[in-house]
């Protein structure tokens, strides 16, 4: 690699050609102020706070976008530069709502966390602030463009990353504002409710719809019996929340935590993971068998769902008809657990502490309804359950370690993988492979599967019958394998779509920042906590062995059909107004 | 007297898309063209040019509604752009502006109730010799004074 030198702050460094000034900085230990600049997203230079000096150039250089030159000599903190700087951030706060103490994203902002370490103590501007309507539209999502500061972070991962599109500038000047087409609501037009918008947005001008005081209520009411489910990847995320650093694994903290906010029973999803993998399984060898249609897609992810509902309906007979597993579990807590634990459903409560906004979608959607009752009442984002952890004055990284209840808190290490990119086709193939060859597993590890590369592709020899599989994350990769299909070229028989980059580890709900750094600490975290369980293959999760016994029968059986499988609804690219939503 | 426009015949839509292969880049183009032809740009032509160049709609938008000679809404049938550019500015574009909105009852942007004229400002027309200036549809009027603005418009009634 070709080098070049470069002086900043009087101190000489040597970086590759090519490296913008802020890298360059950083490599020699100095920090530029940013605002708009994301490590994983493409450079914008829209907020011009990281602005520079560089030596024989007349105007101030924005560092996140620059490349250096040989020789340059650059000032990053001259009276020019600090001037600058702090006009551009007064600027911006002078048309800022600055109800910071309201505001949900108070101590973790970054305009509040930039106007602090300016130290901006007063604004020499007169005050004029947008007064845009909150868009409350969608179950999931709560757009404030009051608090927009147009660093485009939203746009570029809405279009690039999960290839939908839903939001752009519109207008211009100051009438410049993040919408989506034609003046309406977000919930007016196709967007996945993924939530990854809310999780690279520097402020508050898109987050997730609340639903911790309905939560409060319900664990305040005698006359409910609250349960919990917690999906595989808040276990390695929610500790950072709690001031812990990421990749690490928390699971009985979190746990604990969750008695000590007063919850009667502390379930996993993880559970109901293995469940789905058993009801997929078995879905997967009965399409091989009839030669029904193929490749067979999961259906886990609730944006993904929305996603092929909206942009390839055509393709919908390829989902796997399985529930997710968060909607598998309410419909067994209202219905197996009530029986079993002898409790009215009707006085059942069940949260769920997903790592997605999506799953605020899912809950809501009409057909959910098999227990008789919502199945599921409530959805808390990680960021959700770290508010009221926090609330509640829990000491998260003192708790000690506790286990949870039984029988829908049993579960394996295959239910822990679905976690991460790879995890549901790892553990399907864990359970497959054994079903089909009846042989036992020499390595349970399918590596291929694993990691955030975007397209992953794996074959299985299952005793003479090959079976191709592909895993894919991030709806913009995904849309590249439907393609495949529509064209004729896809000769997988199984694949593993998940909406959010790096799966649920890295979903829309999960604490921010979550950067593609942070997501590859908690896959680690992920395949630890697989290691480390006794069990790991969701065939012998005996509280599932169990459901069948006493209450399923048989995988894909009546009882199966009616609480665990479920079909799509087809939607328009461009509604014209989401009845459904 | 209003110099008449060219009397080609109209393309398609489709024929001005294809004519760019679909190019995304090609986007501020297109919607100039789909404008030209359909008057204004509804949801539909552009939800359509977004099927063809295979972008989101939301781009579409976002380009429609940044350039302000382009419209999303439904224009009039004489279209007038008042020069807002500084020779014309200095020269009193302000007080012609004035006569415009008052007269048409309209604010730059808006359409007439009776669909008549719509407003809107535009930079340099070219002719700053003869500041302040406007146009109405194809046809450049200069040296305005409030009463020739009144006069002028008389002769579209
Ligand atoms: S977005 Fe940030 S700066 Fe704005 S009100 Fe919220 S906390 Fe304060
Ligand atoms: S939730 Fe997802 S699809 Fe919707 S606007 Fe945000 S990033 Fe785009
Ligand atoms: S909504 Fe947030 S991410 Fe999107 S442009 Fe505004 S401040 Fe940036
Ligand atoms: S951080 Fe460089 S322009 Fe915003
Ligand atoms: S400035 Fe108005 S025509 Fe040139």
């Amino acid at each position: 690699m070709e080098m070049v030198k470069v002086t900043i702050d009087g101190r000489e460094v040597q970086v590759p050609k090519n490296s913008t000034i802020l890298a360059a900085a950083r490599a020699a230990g100095i920090e530029v102020p940013t605002l708009c600049y994301n490590e994983d997203l493409d450079v914008k230079g829209m907020c011009r706070v990281c602005v520079v000096e560089v030596e024989g150039s007349r105007t101030l250089q924005t560092a996140c976008s620059q490349p250096v030159s040989d020789g340059m000599v650059v000032h990053t903190n001259s009276p020019r530069v600090r001037q600058a700087r702090r006009v551009n951030v007064e600027l911006l706060l002078s048309n800022h709502p600055q109800d910071c103490l309201g505001c949900v994203r108070n101590q973790r902002c970054e305009l509040q966390t930039l106007a602090d370490q300016l130290g901006i103590r007063e604004l020499r501007f007169p005050r004029q602030v947008k007064s845009e309507q909150k868009d409350i539209s969608t179950p999931a999502l709560v757009r404030d463009p009051s608090k927009c500061i147009l660093c485009r972070r939203c746009v570029e991962v809405c279009h690039q990353v999960q290839g939908v599109g839903a939001l752009y500038p519109v207008n211009r000047g100051f009438d410049t504002t993040i919408a989506p087409a034609g003046g309406v609501d977000l919930g007016d037009v196709a967007c996945v409710q993924c939530g990854q918008c809310s999780l690279v947005c520097p402020v508050g001008a898109i987050y997730e719809q609340d639903h911790t005081e309905r939560v409060w209520a319900a664990l305040a009411n005698p006359d409910k019996h609250v349960v919990v489910q917690t999906a595989p990847a808040i276990r390695v995320s929610i500790g950072e929340e709690m001031g812990l650093e990421p990749g690490e694994v928390t699971t009985g903290q979190l746990v604990a935590a969750l008695r000590r906010l007063g919850f009667d029973r502390v379930f996993d999803t993880d559970f109901s993971a293995d469940l789905t993998i058993i009801e997929e399984g078995h879905e997967l060898l009965k399409r091989l068998e009839n030669g029904e249609t193929m490749p067979m897609i999961t259906s886990c992810s609730p944006g993904w769902i929305k996603y092929i509902e909206h942009f390839y309906p055509d393709l919908l007979p390829h989902l796997s008809t399985c529930k997710s597993p968060q909607q598998m579990f309410g419909a067994l807590a209202k219905t197996y657990y009530a029986e079993k634990a002898g409790i009215d459903p009707a006085n059942i409560y069940v949260v769920s502490i997903m790592p997605c906004t999506a799953k605020k979608f899912e809950c809501g959607r009409p057909e959910m309804i098999d227990s008789g009752y919502p199945d599921v009442d409530a959805v808390l984002t990680t960021r959700e359950l770290g508010r009221m952890l926090r609330e509640n004055g829990i000491k998260f990284s003192e708790l000690p370690e506790e286990e949870y209840d039984a029988p829908l808190g049993i579960s394996t290490g295959a239910g822990v993988i679905f976690g991460a990119t790879g995890g549901v086709m790892e553990a399907a193939l864990r359970t497959v492979y054994e079903v089909v060859t009846g042989e036992t597993l020499p390595s349970l590890d399918f590596t291929a599967v694993r990691g955030l590369e975007g397209i992953k592709e794996a074959e299985v020899d299952l005793k003479g019958k090959k079976v191709k599989v592909a895993v894919t994350h991030g709806l913009g990769n995904a849309r590249k394998l439907l393609d495949l299909i529509k064209a004729g070229k896809a000769d997988y028989q199984f694949i593993e779509i998940m909406c959010c980059p790096g799966g649920c580890i890295g979903g829309g709900g999960q604490p921010i920042p979550t950067t593609k750094e942070i997501r590859q600490k908690r896959i680690d975290a992920i395949y630890r906590a697989d290691a480390g369980m006794p069990l790991r293959k969701s065939h012998e999760n005996p509280a599932v062995q169990t459901l069948y016994k006493e209450f399923l029968g048989e995988p894909l059986g009546e009882k199966s059909h009616e609480l665990l499988h479920t079909q799509y609804t087809k939607r328009e690219k461009y509604p014209e107004k989401a009845a459904d939503m | 007297m209003p110099v008449k426009s060219s009397t080609e015949p109209k393309k398609s839509l489709r024929q001005v898309i294809a004519e760019h292969n679909s190019d995304p880049g090609a986007l501020l183009d297109i919607l100039r063209d789909a404008q030209e032809i359909h008057g204004y740009l509804s949801a539909a032509v552009m939800e359509e040019i977004a099927d063809e160049l295979d972008i989101p709609v939301s781009r579409v938008y976002g380009v429609a509604t940044f350039y302000t000679l382009l419209a999303t809404k439904p224009k009039g049938e004489h279209i007038i752009r008042v020069c807002e550019s500084p020779p014309c500015h200095i020269r009193g574009a302000v007080n012609i502006l004035e006569t415009l909105k008052e007269v048409l009852g309209v604010n730059p942007g808006e359409t007439t109730e009776d669909k008549k004229f719509t407003l809107e400002l535009t930079s340099c027309l070219g002719v700053c010799g003869v500041a302040p200036a406007m146009m109405i549809g194809d046809q450049v009027y200069g040296n305005l004074t409030p009463e020739r603005v009144k006069e002028i418009l008389k002769t579209y009634a």
